[in-house]
């Protein structure tokens, strides 16, 4: 476990070769640290390829009365191809909804990982994320020094439980809709209704999140801008850990255990493809944002 | 052969003597002429002389004072009218909507004297291609609705074309959906007089008979309906089919019914309460008492009538709206920030430097 603190701390004296003057407290070597396993990467494409797919359908269904709503459907072949685009992309994010339940399940009763449930590593909200909060916003005003934030900051916690609970309640309320004669048997007659109005408004919600909170949080914000690829990389620089997640840097640091993330400098092809993706992703979300947030005002 | 005026005095030995007239002397009608030279201006003709109760009829009627010779405006030369069984009779029934066309098929005609210009709107309708394509005598005519000699304006109670005489005038050919119509609750609510009652033109129109079978059904119905047409419009059933759609979608009449429509009170009613797990099951298979509680007509803006949906609703607007607001004023101040800081590293350096 010292071996690669004792490596690190050896490799910091050496001399580097200084990029700026504002690395300068904290020489830039050209390191790398592991964010994001393989699993977790492709568990974001899977979601954010089905989510798109989903968005683009979903809007269109629930704007369908508006003429881009119209073109876009006889373009991919009428109401029948919107649904089963819609039911397609729905069945595989289930899919991969539950896979991701059955492995915190796993990890949390089998292998009893229980830095998952609570702790600096965790995606549970803790007292922490509410004094980063606060402190973040102190710092918006300049009272304050940004916040030292750990592994996860509270907006990517907000952005994983937003996630979490809207699957949950837009896939529910879209599977009573899909087999209406047999939740019909179930639930009371008001729910019927019901669904259709929260599948709706909580997929606004969603959409308009992701393709403009998320995105700005992700993308878009001065620090990350144009494109932050640690998603689709799995890998961030020492500059980037250092900066963004200051608390964990340091604690791992501390406990001796940064060397565990140490990795290579992505392949020029990987950031290639995760920029034209990230790109695309990004342009083809804040069309359909504009699109659907002016049509949800004009209702 | 030609007279002083230059008018053409000739008549058609062969045409007239195949006419209806035919077998009458010249003076049977031209009864003012007894020698030769004749008068200078010989009496125009009479026809009420012999088509009394014909020229009596016309007597109120819109045509009264339409042409200065009535008769044969419609009936052409009466040298060479023929019975009006004759295909070559202007009044022959598949001549008619020619025959009216003349005039009414005339934009600028129309227009002077305020009528729709309805001929081009009967020729495209089924009515129009029943008698042209086909050649259907039984086809409705011009006369077969409007009447022939005493043609009254619709304005006119007595007319066969007054709003209230329309589903009687339609039902003189389509008596079985006359007696649906008369059954279901709009027949019902015209015979009650009520001024608002649909009749069968306003759903099909007059001339060009539309058939309102298809996506603008729900258009024609919402007409009157539109607070219904407003909550359709929310549901699955619009959406599909405002997206261009190969499967049939449930539009108005394949709830309601369309020409004995009965209120859902009734038990006859396909969408009452008894009828709805059958009308559902049409397209919903496996449709049960559970899922007929869907209310497809639900409106979540009304709080009286959906007091949950509206709350759902409410909530869901809410919720929108707080997680937009902080994160929008978040991610604003961050910006701000960032660019602040960005100015101040910049002039730090500069003053190091």
């Amino acid at each position: 476990m010292t071996d690669p603190s004792i490596r690190i701390e050896g490799t910091q004296l050496e001399p580097q070769a200084s990029s700026g003057g504002a690395a300068e407290a904290h020489p830039e070597a050209e390191r790398y640290y592991v964010r994001f396993t393989p699993i977790q990467r492709w568990m974001h494409v899977i979601m954010f390829s089905t989510f798109l797919g989903l968005a683009m359908t979903g809007l269109t269904i629930l704007f369908s009365s508006n003429a881009w709503a119209q073109h876009f459907a006889l373009a991919i072949g009428g109401f029948g191809a919107i649904l089963f685009i819609h039911k397609f992309c729905a069945v595989i994010l289930t899919l991969e909804f539950l896979y991701h339940i059955a492995n915190i399940a796993f990890r949390v009763v089998v292998k009893k990982e229980k830095g998952l449930l609570w702790g600096p590593d965790s995606m549970v909200p803790n007292l922490k994320d509410l004094k980063d909060i606060v402190g973040n916003f102190r710092w918006f005003l300049g009272l304050g020094s940004k916040p030292r934030l750990e592994r996860y900051a509270y907006w990517e916690k907000f952005d994983y439980w937003a996630v979490f609970w809207g699957m949950i309640i837009i896939g529910f309320s879209g599977y009573v809709m899909w087999f209406g004669p047999f939740f019909g048997r179930f639930l009371p007659g008001w729910a019927l209704n019901a669904v259709q109005i929260v599948h709706g408004e909580e997929a606004m919600l969603a959409a308009t999140f992701i393709f403009s909170i998320h995105f700005i949080n992700g993308h878009l914000r001065p620090d990350n801008f144009p494109m932050d690829t640690t998603i689709f990389t799995g890998v961030q620089s020492e500059e980037e850990f250092q900066q963004r997640h200051a608390e964990e840097y340091q604690r791992l640091r501390a406990e001796g255990r940064l060397g565990e993330k140490l990795t290579c400098k992505p392949e020029r092809s990987l950031l290639k493809v995760s920029k034209v993706i990230g790109f695309t992703v990004v342009a083809a979300g804040l069309v359909l944002l504009i699109l659907s947030v002016s049509a949800y005002i004009r209702e | 052969m030609q007279d002083a005026a230059g008018h053409n005095v000739g008549v058609d030995a062969n045409l007239f003597h195949a006419s209806v007239h035919g077998g009458l002397d010249c003076t049977a009608c031209h009864a003012d002429i007894h020698g030769y030279p004749h008068p200078d201006h010989p009496a125009q003709v009479n026809c009420a002389n012999c088509h009394s109760e014909q020229a009596g009829a016309l007597v109120g009627s819109v045509h009264e004072h339409a042409s200065r010779q009535p008769c044969t405006a419609c009936h052409g030369d009466a040298h060479a009218i023929v019975s009006k069984d004759s295909p070559k009779s202007a009044a022959y029934p598949l001549n008619i909507p020619a025959t009216c066309g003349r005039c009414h098929g005339n934009a600028s005609m129309a227009k002077q004297h305020h009528l729709s210009n309805v001929y081009p709107q009967y020729v495209d309708s089924i009515h129009g291609f029943a008698l042209s394509k086909e050649g259907l005598l039984v086809a409705a005519n011009c006369s077969s609705c409007h009447g022939d000699h005493h043609i009254l304006s619709h304005k006119d109670p007595r007319s066969p074309t007054y709003r209230t005489n329309i589903p009687k005038t339609c039902g003189s050919c389509h008596a079985g959906i006359l007696a649906k119509y008369m059954a279901g609750i709009h027949g019902q609510a015209m015979e009650q007089g009520n001024p608002q009652a649909p009749v069968c033109t306003d759903c099909h129109t007059a001339h060009a008979i539309s058939a309102p079978t298809m996506a603008e059904s729900t258009q024609v119905c919402g007409n009157c309906h539109q607070p219904q047409l407003t909550t359709y419009r929310d549901t699955f059933h619009s959406k599909v089919s405002s997206l261009g759609s190969y499967i049939d979608i449930a539009r108005c009449s394949d709830c309601h019914g369309e020409h004995g429509i009965l209120p859902a009170s009734n038990p006859r009613s396909p969408v009452n309460r008894a009828n709805l797990v059958r009308t559902c099951g049409r397209c919903h298979a496996g449709a049960n008492a559970g899922f007929v509680k869907y209310e497809p007509h639900a409106n979540p803006h009304n709080f009286r009538r959906f007091p949950i949906l509206s709350s759902i609703r409410l909530f869901m607007v809410l919720l929108i709206t707080c997680v937009m607001t902080f994160f929008v004023l978040h991610s604003v101040l961050w910006l701000i920030r960032s660019l602040v800081e960005k100015v101040q590293s910049r002039t730090a350096k500069g003053g190091r430097s």
